[in-house]
């Protein structure tokens, strides 16, 4: 069986599957179930100030996206950092490390943007026999209003001073948790770089309204009338992501920041697949919220057996694998031709694919009478819509053109060589061409 | 002692009162909500659906199953009702196993399509448990129409005549509205008076007046309609009735299956309802199978239905025939029926011969065998019974062309009384709206 467990950044862990920051680990009861269960780590619920704890709202606090048979695909919620006192989540953190030491055990923190703030809080999580911090600079409600959270993670220069001070005041790693509510992730995870940080996490949740009660004309979550943007999460989120991650794993001053990523992972496949785009370790939270903790059994089989069918012996093996193979448009090659194909044994005569491509794309697929669809190669110009509207996996698939062949398209015999945007004649920029 | 299924003869009370109550209830229990919702969200939206073209009324069966996935259930039924004023009844009767659920892309991908009819009658019922109409006629046209028969096709071609405001008056020789959906329909099928209850939800369009009571050659003629109306359609269905041609067909303990059925459709209680303790059917359509499914569910102890040709051959289909095999009924195939045998004036007993066929053709095979039977229903087939003198009569209907002309100017017929279609509720609905549109187009050249 493939070796799961994980280092990251000294946090070391029997798996890679953390709890991410959020109700499911917000207590010890909690906490020590997840481990029971067999998450590798967790990151417990957002630690704030001493004192009298925030307060949350009493009516609904989450909002929600289904896809067919009500299958949750996204959740956004209003919910703030811990509501319970200070000491008694640094008394559960300590017992319960004292009794998983095998298990990753950091702590989110978000107190006011204030080095003196910063200075009281770590040294007591630090007694706690915590393994590392992570900053949450992600939060796009409430907390951001007081200036914290995304307020704080949408100014590089906040984050990187305020990374600088934990740095200089603990031993602990700190984690950087970004926030995707901004335009181009490289910049606040330069800025965590610059500012010491030993790894970032993303993303945190994307500022939304899910949905509205068209009977009382408020947005949802719907408080006495009333309703506000939340955060939002799940598998819908997965793939703005992946995308962030691979930009920061890609980019060349932090393609060596590890990254703890989140958003959307539900299985062993999510997980590997943001360690192929250089993840060292996922956080999950809208998956266990919605299945409940046992699903990490499902994580590790599946992730285990998939790394033992490619022979891949420890995760460091497939951290970072893909992203070599994340590129830019202009790079793709324009010499790879494909066409649609569609298997006629497996096709159970929907028409979906017709009328996908018929209404709204290159009028490539004929339809017989007796309901038979095949593609035009003449007209078919592989954007692959309809395999992604047919219900059956495998039955459209999109063949290969060997070089030599002509492409009935465009009538040109296909090249062997590697070609791309930037020098193809009718890119204007492309000079070569011109002279 | 009270009455058992044991209990010998023709006799009333063989069940207790929640065994009959149970075994009459809903066949297909209406779905809830959840479920409606769960069902509806396998729908693929296929592209030119091969459901939609099954069903005789080209109901958009897509579209309505969307319009339930997002909440619109109202509109889903006037998407169905729309094209099929029976909607509600479809829903309940079709055979959807060899319409619209048969081509279901799901049927080819899993095995198991998407439940239409049960969909349909979640939409439909939505919307008829509020009691509104969702159509509203036309400016009045000045044109009266003379309709016949007051079943699924004369009630569908009088809606649809009155939504184009026409004044329609309907003439059924019954005591109640409804044909065979009041009258023959399987009682579980149609729970709750739903029949009844259809026939006054349709008529809340206005314009259509009801006559019961009123025969055609009877008391009124078809050239007199001819004359006081613009136009007739008829939809008389088929009231006659095939007979074995054996000796002793009206001993007593023999019925023609329509009759019990329309008995047992009428009973205010159903367990004051005579059964026989040996029951048998002969024939293999839905009619064999209705009576002897029902006189199961009353509590025959036996039942058994005997079909002279093989089971491939049945009218009903392969659903019809499992659901009576689930119901306790015992089907006989390759017999035909030599002697019917009574004692002191009855029906004691039945006689078969084996058959088989020879080039598609019925022989005998000198093997004979009894059947001990108390009761014998004969469901061999409905017939046109005695029709106006004018349409011509063509291999045993009336003889139509296009949307429902008959070889009479000014005259329509649908249904089963009409050539071609099926004999099914919904091929009768299917023949009375388009007819009425021929009607109307005609009328208003
Ligand atoms: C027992 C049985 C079970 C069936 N089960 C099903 C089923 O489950 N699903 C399905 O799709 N189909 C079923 N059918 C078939 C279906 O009921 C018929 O196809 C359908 O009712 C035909 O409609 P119609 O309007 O043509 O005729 P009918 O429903 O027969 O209506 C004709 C009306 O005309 C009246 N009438 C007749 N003669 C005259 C006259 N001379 N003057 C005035 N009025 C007259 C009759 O009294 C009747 O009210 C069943 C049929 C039977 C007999
Ligand atoms: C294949 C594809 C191409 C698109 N191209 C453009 C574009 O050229 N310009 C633009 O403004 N939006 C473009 N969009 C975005 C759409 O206009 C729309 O804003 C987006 O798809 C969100 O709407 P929807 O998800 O509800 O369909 C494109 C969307 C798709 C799916
Ligand atoms: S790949 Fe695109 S263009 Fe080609 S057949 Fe499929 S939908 Fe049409």
């Amino acid at each position: 069986m493939a070796d799961l467990s994980t280092d990251f950044v000294g946090i070391k862990s029997p798996n890679p599957f953390w709890l991410a920051s959020a109700p499911p680990t917000d207590k010890e009861y909690n906490v020590r179930r997840a481990f029971e269960a067999g998450w590798g780590g967790v990151v417990w619920k957002t630690l704030g100030e001493d004192g009298p704890p925030v307060v949350n709202v009493n009516g609904p606090r989450y909002g929600a996206v289904y896809g067919a048979d009500r299958r949750l695909l996204g959740l956004n919620n209003i919910e703030l950092i811990t509501d319970r006192p200070l000491e008694v989540n640094l008394r559960e953190i300590t017992t319960v490390k004292r009794d998983y030491p095998d298990r990753a055990m950091i702590v989110s923190l978000m107190v006011p943007c204030e080095e003196e703030a910063w200075k009281r809080i770590l040294p007591r999580v630090e007694q706690t026999g915590a393994d590392g911090i992570e900053l949450n600079f992600g939060c796009p409600h409430g907390m951001a209003e007081r200036g914290m959270g995304s307020a704080v993670g949408q100014v590089p220069e906040y984050i990187e001073m305020v990374t600088r001070w934990c740095k200089q005041t603990t031993r602990m790693p700190v984690i950087v948790k970004l926030t995707p509510n901004i335009t181009d992730i490289r910049h606040p995870a330069e800025a965590a770089l610059r500012g010491g940080a030993d790894a970032v996490s993303l993303i945190n949740t994307i500022n939304s309204i899910t949905s509205v009660d068209l009977d009382a004309m408020s947005p949802e979550p719907m408080i006495d009338g009333k309703g506000t943007h939340g955060g939002y999460c799940g598998p819908a989120v997965k793939p703005i992501a992946l995308n962030m991650v691979a930009e920061i794993a890609r980019n060349a001053t932090t393609a060596k920041l590890p990254i703890s990523a989140i958003g959307g992972v539900t299985t062993w496949r999510d997980a590997a697949e943001f360690m192929a785009l250089g993840a060292g370790s996922v956080q999950v939270c809208t998956a266990v919220m919605t299945y409940g903790f046992r699903i990490v059994e499902e994580m590790i089989s599946g992730l285990s057996d998939w790394m033992d069918d490619k022979g891949y012996a420890g995760v460091d093996q497939i951290i970072g694998r893909a992203v070599p193979n994340v590129t830019d448009w202009q790079f793709l090659n324009l010499n790879y031709i494909t066409k649609a194909e569609i298997d006629q044994e497996a096709c159970i005569k929907c028409g979906r694919c017709y009328a996908a491509c018929e209404d709204t794309s290159h009028q490539a697929i004929a339809m017989s009478a007796d309901r038979v669809f095949s593609v035009k190669d003449e007209e078919c110009v592989a954007c692959n819509l309809c395999v992604d509207v047919c219900p059956i996996e495998g039955c459209i698939s999109m063949r290969e053109l060997q070089p030599g062949e002509v492409d009935p398209r465009t009538g040109k015999t296909v090249e062997k060589d590697y070609a791309n945007w930037t020098t193809h004649p009718n890119n204007p920029g492309n000079t070569c061409a011109a002279e | 002692m009270p009455n058992s299924p044991m209990t010998p003869g023709i006799v009333p009370e063989r069940l207790p009162e929640q065994a009959v109550t149970d075994n009459f209830s809903d066949l297909h229990a209406p779905f809830d909500r959840h479920e409606a919702a769960v069902a509806a969200d396998r729908c693929y939206f296929c592209h030119d659906a091969p459901c939609q073209t099954a069903c005789p009324t080209d109901i958009d069966i897509p579209m309505f199953i969307r319009e339930i996935q997002t909440g619109a259930v109202e509109a889903a039924a006037r998407t169905i009702l729309g094209q099929n004023i029976l909607g509600g009844m479809c829903a309940r009767v079709c055979p959807t196993e060899t319409l619209c659920e048969e081509v279901c892309v799901r049927e080819a991908a899993e095995g198991a399509p998407v439940e239409i009819g049960r969909l349909q009658r979640f939409a439909t019922d939505h919307l008829m448990d509020s009691n509104a109409h969702p159509f509203a006629r036309a400016q009045s046209t000045g044109k009266r129409i003379a309709v016949v028969g007051a079943g699924p096709a004369g009630l569908s071609c009088a809606h649809r005549l009155a939504l184009k405001g026409h004044e329609v008056t309907i003439f059924d020789n019954r005591s109640k509205p409804g044909g065979l959906n009041e009258f023959g329909i399987a009682a579980y099928k149609t729970t709750n008076d739903f029949a009844a209850r259809e026939v006054a939800w349709l008529l809340q369009i206005g314009g259509i007046t009801v006559e019961n009571g009123k025969s055609i050659g009877d008391g009124l003629s078809l050239a007199a309609l001819q004359n006081d109306f613009d136009a007739v359609f008829l939809g008389v269905g088929l009231a006659g009735v095939n007979a074995l041609g054996l000796a002793g067909e009206d001993m007593e303990g023999v019925q023609n299956a329509v009759d019990f059925i329309a008995d047992l459709r009428q009973a205010p209680d159903l367990r004051k309802l005579a059964i026989g303790r040996d029951v048998v059917v002969i024939g293999g359509g839905m009619t064999a199978i209705d009576a002897a499914v029902q006189a199961r569910l009353l509590g025959a102890l036996n039942v058994s239905l005997v079909y002279r040709r093989g089971r491939d051959r049945m009218a009903a289909s392969p659903y019809e025939q499992d659901l009576a095999a689930s119901k306790g009924v015992h089907i006989v195939t390759n017999a035909r029926p030599a002697r019917i045998i009574g004692e002191a004036g009855r029906l004691v007993a039945v006689e078969f011969e084996y058959t088989t066929e020879v080039d598609g053709r019925l022989a005998g095979t000198g093997e004979f065998f009894r059947l001990k039977a108390d009761q014998l229903f004969k469901a061999i087939g409905q017939k046109l019974a005695d029709t106006p003198d004018g349409p011509v009569i063509a291999d045993g209907k009336i003889r139509v062309s296009g949307a429902g002309r008959t070889s009479v100017s000014g005259v329509w017929a649908g249904g089963d009384c009409a050539s071609g279609g099926d004999d099914l509720t919904v091929t009768a609905v299917a023949e009375g709206r388009d007819a009425a549109e021929d009607i109307h187009a005609t009328l208003m050249a």
